[in-house]
């Protein structure tokens, strides 16, 4: 088994957005929620740069750490998935990702959250593997048909990548090896305690 | 055609030794670098402030996800994890512990003088009942509270993920709509209760005497309220003010321009509060029930023994007297 990653060449990224709307395609994401996004840092300025940005699948996730339930579990490709079944909709999960990664459908009155909603890495949830009971939470298993997330596979800078984390960085180091310049793998010192040296 | 052909040459030539021409300076300088003023990661994760979020701009309508990284999260993780459960274990299980010891001590507090079987009204209806509006509402949110910090931990194995999950989903309901009634109920008690709970120089006497509760026989005077209950008072009034500014900006997350960092800060403020709140209340509740002979009556059926209220409240009582001396047709409650 794999331990999956995102990497997002930053240097590379043109800011389509088509990433964004092909996982809300993909997943029949309702209204509001976004479980993939692009941010422009530095917008207008020279050097700006985009970065698509979703769960980082983290290693020893803070969300599955500060959720009073235990609604997260991990795979053996260390994905992290969730139960919305079980999720109650506290928001805790926001506080502690530091990517802004679960989103919650607003139900009811006040800021009520309804069960958590974030990127599944395109592998569902704990219902039976490309059951429609999934499909209806989690949307689409990619995965479970052998394929990888579709925002990555559907890139077409090629920018972001998606895959076993030690063949990804191979990639990344080499397009910055051949092109000279890389901005980072942007997110992975905070989510898996290790970067990709270049 | 052969000089057309020729002259087409001669011209192409001409052309390709003009741009060449044109090029040569250029390509005699350093290659341009497109990343030379490119944001680094590194850099700026670097230059952040605590408190300060890796932000830039997004085309989407929720301002939230313009936050690209917030390092702070594991910050609040580890308060979550770490601080929080410590700082409630000291203040719950150690008041509790603290009242279990003065009870192993001191056991309970009796009136020496026995029931004199003569009762005065201490809390009207309304008064009663705005207590108990509030005390109800703050039992089921110190409940529902605890169990987002400690469920997971003490009652989750019990009942398993399916049963616990449905328990702790009522209880986050049961919170959002009791917050109402507690906010209320304080805010009542401000207003009906602030009169009597001015502190005044009889408070200083009354502390120095240790409120008499380390002693028997010993009852430094009071009026209506004794300076611990004016401390439980301004507690309450006080404690449920900031608890009720932070849980409103958790019952209604990410308004006013809030952002995640500033409900990290609210939801901090809450539980710690919530925390030390627990552990007073708790020496509250001892206090005026098996702590002390008499003192339940006082918010049960709002009647106290006159001998109880002697001991405890003597300057109160003599007003009462006074007044029931005045119109003895219908005595004035506590009010």
């Amino acid at each position: 088994m794999a331990r999956v990653k995102f990497l997002c060449d930053a240097d590379r990224c043109i800011e389509c957005n088509a990433c964004v709307t092909a996982c809300k395609n993909e997943h029949d994401v309702p209204w509001g929620i976004n479980r993939r996004r692009v941010v422009t840092i530095n917008d207008g300025k020279p050097g700006e740069r985009s970065v698509s940005m979703a769960c980082m699948h983290c290693t020893d996730a803070p969300c599955a750490a500060v959720c009073p339930v235990n609604c997260f579990y991990t795979t053996a490709d260390a994905v992290v998935l969730h139960s919305k079944d079980t999720c109650i909709g506290c928001g805790y999960c926001f506080y502690a990702c530091p990517f802004g990664a679960p989103q919650y459908p607003r139900v009811g009155n006040f800021g009520s959250r309804g069960k958590m909603d974030k990127c599944t890495y395109c592998a569902g949830g704990p219902e039976a593997d490309l059951s429609q009971a999934e499909y209806v939470k989690y949307g689409s298993n990619r995965l479970a048909e052998g394929k990888l997330p579709i925002c990555a596979e559907m890139c077409s800078t090629k920018a972001l990548l998606a895959g076993d984390g030690a063949i990804i960085a191979e990639i990344y180091k080499e397009r910055v090896t051949r092109r000279g310049y890389g901005s980072g793998a942007w997110g992975w010192k905070t989510a898996y305690k290790e970067t990709v040296g270049i | 055609m052969k000089t057309a052909i020729h002259a087409l040459r001669a011209i192409a030539l001409a052309l390709l030794l003009t741009f060449v021409g044109a090029l040569q300076p250029v390509a005699a300088q350093p290659a341009p670098n497109p990343t030379a003023q490119s944001v680094k990661e590194d850099q700026l994760l670097q230059a952040l402030k605590p408190g300060d979020t890796l932000s830039g701009r997004i085309s989407i309508p929720d301002a939230k996800a313009a936050n690209l990284i917030q390092p702070e999260g594991q910050a609040w993780r580890t308060f979550h994890q770490g601080s929080l459960p410590t700082i409630a274990g000291v203040a719950i299980l150690g008041m509790t512990a603290l009242l279990a010891l003065f009870f192993l001590v001191r056991g309970r507090i009796r009136i020496d003088k026995g029931f004199s079987g003569r009762t005065v009204t201490r809390f009207a209806g309304f008064d009663r009942f705005i207590h108990w509006v509030t005390a109800g509402s703050f039992i089921v949110l110190a409940l529902s509270g605890l169990n987002l910090s400690f469920g997971k931990t003490l009652i989750l194995p019990l009942f398993g993920d399916a049963t616990f999950s449905t328990l702790a989903g009522l209880g986050k309901l049961a919170h959002n709509y009791l917050a109402f009634p507690f906010m209320a109920g304080v805010a009542l008690m401000l207003v009906v209760w602030v009169k009597d709970n001015i502190p005044t120089r009889l408070d200083l006497d009354w502390i120095k005497a240790g409120g008499g509760i380390f002693a028997k026989g010993v009852h430094p005077p009071a009026k209506r309220f004794n300076a611990g209950q004016k401390g439980i008072f301004w507690i309450v009034v006080l404690g449920g003010l900031v608890m009720s500014a932070s849980g409103w900006h958790l019952l209604f997350p990410f308004t006013d321009g809030h952002n995640v960092v500033d409900q990290q800060f609210w939801v901090n403020l809450h539980a710690v509060l919530a925390m030390v709140f627990i552990a007073v209340m708790l020496a509250h509740a001892y206090i005026g029930s098996v702590g002390m002979e008499g003192a339940f009556d006082a918010m049960g059926s709002g009647e106290v023994d006159e001998n109880w209220a002697h001991e405890h409240h003597s300057l109160w009582l003599e007003e009462q007297k006074k007044l029931r001396a005045k119109a003895p047709a219908n005595a004035l409650p506590a009010e």
